[in-house]
């Protein structure tokens, strides 16, 4: 069995998964905490209504996110030792940093927020939430930081057989950095904006609680429009940096394997993905105007770098895996201009009453939840698969990056438990999402769960 | 010797698994106790909020000093979890399914849903305290690393008696030290249910602690190796541990019985990186492989990065989490209508 490949399958999995809570943690949580400002500044009911209900939704999304950040912190010493060797005098860096700024922070503060309802000013209890809400965004940028470095390598030098860092604020100030934050941050805001307005938009349908819904989906109607806004135009930017630090990652998720100029975009293409086109619809010089901001300009193919690429690197195969780049990118797309549209429709329906005719839209809304996830998703895989064949663009690849002394085996073993045991968890997570999701008079307080009844005592080790 | 920035992220790393096992130890108690104190559905949630606001931020002691030593010892890192890529592979799952235990249980009133979640409790806090015992004794007899750097022990390797004596003596210490910190957090039957635990528990905690030091004499090269003179240190801990069972027995002195207890813990963890020092994985092919903080080690620039950022940011965490079990001092009622769940 190749180890690479499976602890590649181990990572995609334990990361995507992991992917699933992070932005809805971001969104939610900023969210949650504007809300309970409202509450703090005019107290109304309807505002406190709101904290307890879409905070208790949070807190079921943030358990799953930090569990499995968990194993995020340490599988790269665990699989990927070598690339743990290359690259830790950099990477462990904004790691290490990152829990000690940001993890300490939102886990501190969370439980306060948590328990703290009566126990700490209400000033003091409102700055609790906006500390869990900054903390997850200092995590974001730190591990944006430690990602950047993989996609485009700053601040380093080549030294004991390793990437020793020689500059930190270059590592900080990495370009890559600067287009992936700002999308990375726009898709959390953008999932927790459609979070908020599909569950909102099944309540409104049903009537129930309009009060609190109306105002939850106008404020995620806002949040998402905004949020969606911005993603897609720093989309822009992003592929404008790809196209010069990452040129193959950009063909392939154009499915562009002859260099063109001015270089055509394609809307569709079928083909077997080793340069034979079957079919395929293109829009003249739209590559190279997103690319450069003008009707001209180079956009090299895949054949043409993987030449350039072999006599620089030597001999090998430098194209990533076409087919998936190439769908990821317009899997994300397609999401991402979907929401756009959703999100325009939200607002102008939220000037109006949003249980009359306006009213009926809104159906669209709960299906709409999943499409954040698709671009969350998919945007990851472009960016990660799209490097490969590098772990480290231009400096090591994955083939040289696995643990030598941990066996295909082992690699399979834990791979199998980590899906099964994420795959019972993703269950037991959408029950509880979907129960508070549904019934709001849970989450309402101070007596909120307390129609628990007693139990008998579970007979784990012979109690009594 | 002349201090450096690698003895500084030596002692550093130390400190947080010393963080780490002072704060988390008394979490993995009180999940280990769960089952046995808590006899109603009620009375479990009253013991599983003695720590509701404060487990995960102990958690993060364990995250930051894998940071750490990613950031400052790359080559540890790598060498250590990769080389322990199993018992390591078992504390993620506990803990995960842990950290989810404490979140999901309450949410939902089904008596079998409960009952898997306290399951989960119960197994999330054996394992890591469990096999935390077992690393550590590994680390300290040493581990098959070959001239790479990589290590080469099966996990059979790893599972001696030795280490299975460490694994156990750390998880009936932390059960005691669960014991002694849920009877001051608790208030009445289950107060006294818990210092009753304490008592029960404290001898087989002192045995095991006992024995294991003695036979780190015996499987560590405690007496020929000159890292750090440990000096009164490994008595202190074995009379901290002592004079904290006086107390356990009389039933007196509660809040000294467990800061008696906190010490033993960091005394010994200090005592395990001291058995280290300078190497910081020893191996048991060849001394001239182990792993030290030079040859481990980041580089000069990245070290000092690192040093301003922990000099920077380690005293304001302390702060708001010192901070936090001062909200939180009062002790837990089991009574419905002070619960948060």
């Amino acid at each position: 069995m190749d180890p690479t490949l499976l602890a590649q399958w181990q990572f995609g999995i334990t990361t995507v998964y992991h992917y699933f809570f992070v932005p809805l943690t971001i969104g939610l949580t900023t969210m949650t905490a504007l809300m309970q400002t409202l509450w703090f500044l005019n107290g109304q009911d309807v505002y406190k209504q709101m904290t307890k209900f879409w905070g208790k939704l949070m807190l079921i999304n943030f358990a799953m996110g930090v569990v499995t950040g968990i194993v995020q912190e340490f599988q790269f010493g665990m699989n990927w030792s070598e690339y743990s060797r290359f690259v830790g005098d950099i990477f462990g860096a904004p790691l290490a940093i990152e829990a000690l700024l940001a993890f300490f922070m939102e886990s501190t503060f969370l439980g306060l927020w948590l328990f703290g309802w009566d126990r700490v000013s209400k000033r003091a209890h409102l700055a609790s939430i906006w500390l869990v809400a900054i903390g997850s965004l200092l995590s974001s940028v730190w591990i944006l930081i430690a990602n950047a470095f993989m996609q485009n390598p700053v601040g380093y030098e080549l030294r004991n057989g390793r990437a020793e860092m020689t500059d930190f604020l270059a590592l900080l100030f990495n370009p890559s950095v600067q287009v992936a934050f700002p999308h990375v941050i726009g898709g959390a805001f953008t999932t927790a904006g459609f979070f908020v307005m599909g569950i909102s938009a099944w309540h409104l349908l049903r009537k129930s609680h309009v009060d609190l819904f109306k105002r939850s989906f106008q404020l995620g109607a806002i949040v998402g429009l905004i949020a969606i806004g911005l993603t897609v135009l720093n989309g822009h930017e992003q592929a404008r940096h790809m196209i010069a630090s990452q040129p193959m990652k950009m063909a392939a998720a154009e499915g562009l394997y002859v260099t063109e100029d001015p270089a055509s975009f394609s809307v569709l293409t079928i083909g077997d993905f080793e340069g034979n086109e079957v079919f395929s619809f293109r829009i003249p010089t739209l590559l190279s105007l997103l690319s450069y901001n003008q009707l001209t300009g180079v956009v090299r193919g895949m054949d043409d770098l993987q030449v350039e690429y072999e006599a620089r690197f030597g001999p090998g195969d430098y194209r990533p895996p076409a087919f998936v780049v190439y769908w990821s990118f317009r899997a994300m797309v397609g999401s991402g201009f979907a929401m756009l549209g959703l999100a325009v429709v939200a607002l102008v329906i939220s000037l109006g009453d949003l249980t009359e005719k306006a009213g009926r839209w809104l159906a669209l809304y709960p299906l709409a939840i999943l499409l954040p996830y698709v671009a969350n998703s998919t945007g990851w895989l472009m960016t990660e698969v799209g490097r490969s064949p590098w772990v480290v663009h231009g400096l090591m690849k994955i083939e040289d990056a696995v643990s030598p002394n941990v066996s295909g085996e082992a690699v399979l073993f834990t791979t199998i438990v980590f899906t099964l045991l994420y795959g019972a968890l993703m269950a037991a997570d959408l029950y509880l999402l979907r129960r508070f999701a549904a019934t709001p008079e849970l989450a309402f307080g101070p007596l909120d769960a307390h129609a628990a009844p007693d139990l008998p005592a579970p007979s784990l080790v012979g109690t009594d | 010797m002349t201090f450096d920035l690698n003895i500084l992220w030596f002692i550093l790393i130390a400190v947080l698994y010393i963080g780490f096992f002072v704060l988390e130890g008394f979490d993995f108690g009180v999940g280990l106790l769960l089952p046995v104190l808590g006899r109603t559905d009620l009375e479990r949630r009253a013991i599983i909020n003695t720590i509701g606001p404060h487990w995960d931020g102990n958690e993060v002691w364990l995250l930051t000093a894998g940071g750490a030593t990613f950031a400052a010892f790359p080559h540890w890192y790598a060498t250590l979890f990769s080389g322990f890529y199993l018992p390591l592979f078992l504390v993620l799952v506990g803990l995960i399914i842990r950290g989810v235990a404490f979140e999901f249980r309450s949410k939902s009133p089904g008596a079998q849903w409960r009952r898997l979640w306290d399951w989960g409790i119960f197994v999330g806090s054996l394992l890591p305290a469990l096999l935390f015992g077992v690393a550590f004794a590994n680390l300290t007899r040493g581990v098959a690393i070959d001239a790479d750097m990589n290590m080469r022990s099966s996990l059979f390797d790893l599972l001696n008696l030795y280490s299975l004596l460490g694994g156990v003596a750390g998880v009936l210490l932390f059960a005691t030290y669960g014991a002694v910190f849920l009877s001051l957090k608790l208030t009445g039957e289950l107060e006294t249910r818990a210092a009753g635990l304490a008592r029960r528990l404290w001898p087989f905690a002192a045995v095991a602690q006992i024995l294991f030091f003695g036979a780190s004499y015996l499987e560590t090269d405690l007496l020929t190796h000159i890292g750090i003179n440990p000096g009164p240190l490994p008595f202190a801990m074995l009379a901290t541990l002592l004079v904290a069972g006086l107390f356990i027995l009389r039933g007196r002195n509660r809040g000294w019985t467990f800061a008696l207890l906190a010490f033993t813990i960091a005394a010994q963890t200090a005592f395990t990186f001291g058995l280290l020092f300078p190497r910081v994985m020893i191996s048991s092919l060849d001394p001239a492989y182990s792993l030290t903080i030079y040859n481990a080690s980041s580089s000069p620039y990245t070290l000092t990065v690192m040093s301003v950022v922990a000099l920077l940011f380690v005293p304001i965490v302390v702060g708001y989490q010192i901070w936090t079990y001062w909200v939180f001092r009062k002790r837990v009622e089991a009574k419905p209508e002070g619960l948060v769940y």
